[in-house]
């Protein structure tokens, strides 16, 4: 037990300083990958690298990693409306047969 | 109602483990309605982006990208020193909190202050949102983002008021908790922004 009166997990300042350096060291990567031309994969590159660094930020700026799965459920979800919002709407906007 | 608000909604007369956890899972239901939010105009973005590309690639290279990277810097810095001061919330240093919301406010005024910077940059170029759909764009997102920044810099003087009036200790910190995940909401959104607009519009 900590000596918390809610039993939850703490995180270490270390824990936050390594992240803080790996999301700056992502950003410096995101900005250099961006000066060079690799056509379409530049888009493909960045916002891989964008989905790693708000991965690193909920786990751990954000604790999910110590979250109940409800907690995970509710922040999971708006990302499958989103990936329906953006997929769906393409879909039906690049479908269509204009008369 | 009186009745029932003196009963069951009054702060102190609830079970503060449930407190805690109620309010922290509000703050991810908000979240979640945050991102949908953004959701709309990053839809917008992936749509008019693949219909016009040469207007996308032609007008971003009239952002200052250079700009764009030291205010992601600068957000992902405030975020650690927001996260820092959660932690020194819940070990009692309520000293280390109050530094570090100084510090997590002052990098928002700075990101606000080069943002300002920005857009008389470009209104001086005589770009303005009805430019082109890509400035459109651009003036929307990193406005409405702009407001998040806003309104996080005043829940985090709210709390850093109550954290001088020594309202927080090692059992109760949860306004600390629920005002920096909203703050890393802000570091998130930025995360994608600074991407798609500033390096491969």
């Amino acid at each position: 037990m900590s000596h918390n009166n809610h039993d939850e997990h703490i995180t270490p300042y270390k824990t936050y300083f390594i992240v803080w350096a790996i999301l700056t060291v992502l950003t410096v990567i995101t900005v250099a990958a961006a000066r060079q031309d690799f056509g379409s994969v530049n888009l493909f590159i960045a916002m891989a690298i964008a989905s790693i660094k708000a991965t690193i930020v909920a786990l751990f700026f954000m604790h999910l990693k110590f979250e109940d799965s409800i907690t995970w459920v509710f922040a999971l979800y708006p990302l499958f409306l989103l990936s329906l919002l953006i997929g769906l709407t393409s879909v039906d906007v690049f479908n269509r047969i204009v008369p | 109602m009186e009745q029932l608000t003196a009963d069951h909604g009054h702060a102190h007369h609830m079970d503060p483990v449930e407190e805690y956890k109620q309010a922290k899972f509000g703050m991810w239901l908000f979240i979640g309605t945050e991102i949908l939010l953004f959701g709309g105009l990053f839809a917008a973005y992936a749509i008019f982006r693949a219909k016009y590309p040469e207007m996308f690639h032609h007008d971003h290279l009239e952002l200052d990208w250079r700009l764009g990277a030291i205010n992601t810097i600068i957000l992902i810095f405030s975020s650690m020193t927001m996260a820092v001061g959660v932690t020194s919330s819940k070990k009692g240093n309520n000293k280390l909190l109050i530094i570090m919301l100084a510090i997590t406010i002052i990098c928002g005024l700075v990101f606000g202050f080069n943002k300002y910077l920005e857009y008389s940059a470009k209104f001086s170029h005589h770009i303005y949102p009805s430019t082109s759909i890509f400035f459109s764009l651009y003036f929307m997102m990193t406005g409405l983002h702009m407001i998040h920044v806003g309104a996080g810099i005043l829940a985090m003087t709210g709390v850093m008021i109550l954290a001088i009036k020594r309202k927080f200790s090692k059992s109760y910190n949860t306004p600390v908790e629920v005002t920096g995940l909203y703050w890393h909401l802000v570091d998130l959104v930025w995360i994608y922004l600074f991407p798609l607009l500033y390096l491969i519009g």
